[in-house]
């Protein structure tokens, strides 16, 4: 495909490597901080392609992970009632709950639909206006144009059998969160290159300049990626700290403007749980009350106590880049991607998964 | 005389369904009694019309004609009963086929058992029915014996069936993983990943407008050209669930040695790619159901390539890897950025990831 | 609200065009869960090309990438 394979080629990767081995001169911890990221820096084992060092931690990026395990025991609790139609991103199904997953409630018989956007989940209540239909509304910026859309749709069209878990959550606040911590070790960021193709990088800048630390907007691919550790490590070398601009072909300053009408429209700035880290403040995006009834946590109210099933699992440390998902006890041994402890063995784009499914033959 | 005999059955897909069976299945079908007789006759009889089949015997008797056999059964539930480029029949019959192929034997007889759900459109299953004809003439193998069994509507899904199937051995190569050697070159018969986006887009309703067809096929034929021009074969793996990396992963923890293949040398169809783009899913993984690889001596590697290409279904064959003695039980893929990663089983299935 | 067909490597899917009314047929667009989130800057794609000329340049004073 154009603008996908040649950012996936050896020359230029090695090329950028070079470029990269040339300009440091002492260690730089770096961190990423969007899962599809992760992701590609694991497939492609990047890390092989740059001197030691530069150390890369792989931040709390990845929607899935971070969901609060309380919202999914109510996914689980809202999915088993019958005459619910559930409908979710297939990577949801498998996160762990308190007791059990989503997947779970689906081999009980639960009605358990994968979509591969909300706007399907709308067809589908339209399609069953016998049924309630709820969405599993989750992502970062990235994915709330999509979420807010569909519920702004609902609204419109009077489709009074949908509604929506809300668990939308919003990157600079986690940044300072990580930036905040007495651990921390991060000295320059990758930051999501989707995630600013809507919301810009305006807001990055304060940050950048408040904590003296360059951020550098990064696209997914292999190549974007080199460059964008380029781009940091050169920052670092030269003692500069800005924000810089890796993915220009998707990213304006300003973002989507369109798209962040109808988020605003649809959603106001809420604290928000993040798993394994904490409630962060005004970190989430939650429903306007004008939307309030098509919150799914009104519509379906119940009682769960929450509690993760290991003590063990350091998931939370890795999100913030304080371990490694191999520095943890359980990795790979009672923690794996067929019975995860913790959300980041989850889904691949959770550090631990990707770590666990995309071994280097290096390391 | 095959490829005539494949010709003619392609006629008989046009055949209408007789007029005189009932419109869908009952449970009198599976009863025993007249309408499961009527069944037999009408539609699974005149449909895999051989010598041994009407005999009418509680089993069928037959001669072989050799002293080393392979024996395979499996069953099949795939959901939906009709997808692009296939169908469960077709399917039921390729697979078995299939797997009598890879190891190392020339397939002859099937097996056909079939589980009804009660409601079942006849149409459908007399679609079913001429597909497994269709394919099992054109692998070159008989369907000699069968049963028919109905379940309670829901009890089911639609139809399963399973297939056994029996083959003659007709040469001296011993066809295991333990007979892969270090130095052995790794060889994929086509482009991979087809029939699991087929299968995915079909279920999931994922509103692709155009479609991409299953690579469901026998791939028999294929196999006994390379036994014919004397090659030797040490492994051959059909690349079924879990795709091309489970199928190496495992033959290299079978065989103790280490598979190292090219990421660059994987034949993906573009519009496979770009579905796999769309649902985060990586194509080493996804389903195939008429692709194989096989394992040869270097020396015979460059023939081997020569013959497969040489036939349509293999025209996009490649070289893909090598075998070496260490590390040990591990499969390595060189990616397309020139960094090396080891292959991993999947936990399940693939699901669909977010971004 | 307009919708587009959008080719991926021949795979055509409705995408949702509500967020880049500026995108034109034969545009290239980024899509997330459904919607086009942005039209690619195909000046802007050759960039990371340009960066690595110059790399190259600075490498090998003689040698241009071929």
């Amino acid at each position: 495909m154009k603008y996908v394979d040649e950012y996936r080629n050896s020359r230029e990767a090695d090329l950028f490597a070079n470029a990269i081995r040339q300009s440091t001169t002492q260690s730089w911890t770096l961190m990423e901080i969007c899962g599809g990221q992760t992701h590609s820096i694991a497939k492609y084992s990047l890390q092989d392609l740059l001197p030691k060092e530069i150390s890369l931690l792989h931040g709390p990026g990845c929607p899935v992970c971070v969901t609060p395990i309380s919202l999914i025991d109510k996914a689980v609790h809202i999915a088993a009632q019958p005459d619910v139609i559930f409908c979710s991103f297939g990577d949801m199904l498998r996160v762990p709950g308190s007791r059990e997953d989503l997947l779970t409630v689906k081999s009980k018989g639960g009605d358990l639909r994968i979509v591969y956007s909300p706007m399907d989940a709308l067809k589908i209540a339209q399609d069953n206006p016998q049924k309630e239909v709820v969405f599993f509304a989750i992502g970062f910026e990235t994915t709330a144009p999509a979420n807010a859309m569909a519920i702004y749709k609902a609204k419109l069209d009077d489709i009074k059998n949908i509604s929506f878990l809300v668990s939308q959550v919003i990157v600079p606040p986690a940044i300072r969160t990580i930036l905040d911590s007495p651990e921390n070790r991060v000295q320059g960021f990758l930051a999501a290159g989707h995630v600013c193709t809507v919301m810009g990088y305006r807001e990055y800048e304060p940050i950048s300049k408040d904590y003296r630390i360059p951020i550098v907007v990064t696209g997914f691919e292999p190549l974007d990626i080199l460059q964008g550790i380029y781009l940091c490590v050169k920052q670092l070398e030269e003692g500069r700290a800005e924000v810089e601009n890796q993915y220009s072909r998707s990213v304006l300053k300003e973002g989507n403007l369109s798209a962040q009408k109808i988020i605003q429209e649809v959603f106001q700035i809420v604290p928000r749980q993040w798993r394994g880290i904490g409630e962060i403040a005004q970190s989430g995006l939650g429903l306007r009350e004008a939307y309030a009834r098509f919150d799914a946590e009104n519509k379906f109210s119940c009682e769960i106590h929450s509690q993760e099933r290991s003590s063990e699992c350091i998931s939370g440390l890795i999100l913030q880049g304080i371990k490694k998902p191999n520095e943890c006890q359980a990795f790979g041994k009672s923690c794996t991607p067929e019975f995860p402890l913790g959300a980041t063995m989850v889904s691949t784009e959770g550090a631990c998964a990707a770590y666990y499914r995309y071994q280097s033959v290096q390391s | 005389m095959n490829e005539n005999e494949g010709m003619l059955s392609i006629d008989g897909l046009n055949c209408p369904l007789p007029i005189n069976l009932s419109s869908f299945i009952t449970l009198a079908h599976g009863g025993g009694g007249k309408l499961t007789h009527q069944l037999i006759e009408k539609l699974f009889r005149p449909a895999f019309n051989n010598s041994e089949l009407e005999t009418q015997h509680d089993g069928a008797v037959f001669d072989i004609p050799s002293e080393r056999l392979a024996f395979t059964t499996d069953s099949y539930v795939v959901r939906p009963l009709i997808f692009p480029g296939g169908n469960i029949g077709s399917l039921a019959v390729n697979g078995t086929v299939n797997d009598l192929a890879m190891c190392g034997a020339r397939p002859l007889y099937l097996t056909a058992a079939f589980i009804l759900e009660e409601g079942l459109p006849m149409e459908i299953l007399w679609t079913i029915v001429q597909s497994m004809k269709t394919a099992a003439d054109h692998a070159g193998v008989k369907i000699i014996t069968g049963d028919t069994k109905v379940v309670d509507k829901g009890k089911g899904d639609g139809i399963f069936i399973n297939t056994s199937g029996v083959g003659v051995i007709e040469h001296s190569l011993k066809i295991h993983p333990k007979s892969i050697q270090p130095g052995d070159v790794v060889l994929i018969s086509g482009d991979i990943g087809r029939h699991g986006i087929a299968i995915m887009a079909a279920r999931e309703g994922l509103g692709f407008q155009n479609q991409i067809e299953s690579d469901c096929a026998a791939v028999s034929n294929l196999v006994q050209s390379l036994f014919d021009a004397d090659i030797e074969i040490h492994c051959m793996r059909d690349l079924t669930r879990g795709g091309l990396a489970t199928a190496l992963i495992e033959m290299a923890q079978t065989s103790r040695v280490s598979i190292n293949i090219t990421e660059l040398e994987i034949p993906v169809r573009e519009d496979v790619k770009g579905a796999c783009e769309i649902l985060g899913l990586d194509p080493l993984y996804v389903a195939n159901e008429g692709r194989f690889v096989v394992l040869v001596k270097a020396e015979d590697a460059a023939r081997t390539l020569e013959l497969l290409q040489k036939d349509e279904l293999g025209n996009q064959a490649r070289i893909i890897g090598t075998v070496k003695e260490v590390p040990q039980e591990t499969v390595i893929l060189k990616t397309k950025v020139g960094t090396s990663r080891m292959l991993d089983m999947l936990s399940g299935e693939q699901l669909p990831r977010i971004c | 609200m307009r919708t587009g067909q959008v080719s991926f490597g021949g795979i055509l899917k409705e995408v949702n065009l509500a967020y880049v009314p500026e995108a034109k047929v034969d545009n290239y667009v980024i899509v997330h869960v459904g919607f086009a989130i942005s039209v690619l800057n195909e000046e802007e794609a050759h960039r990371v090309f340009d960066t690595l000329n110059q790399l190259n340049a600075l490498d090998n004073p003689d040698g241009d990438l071929p």
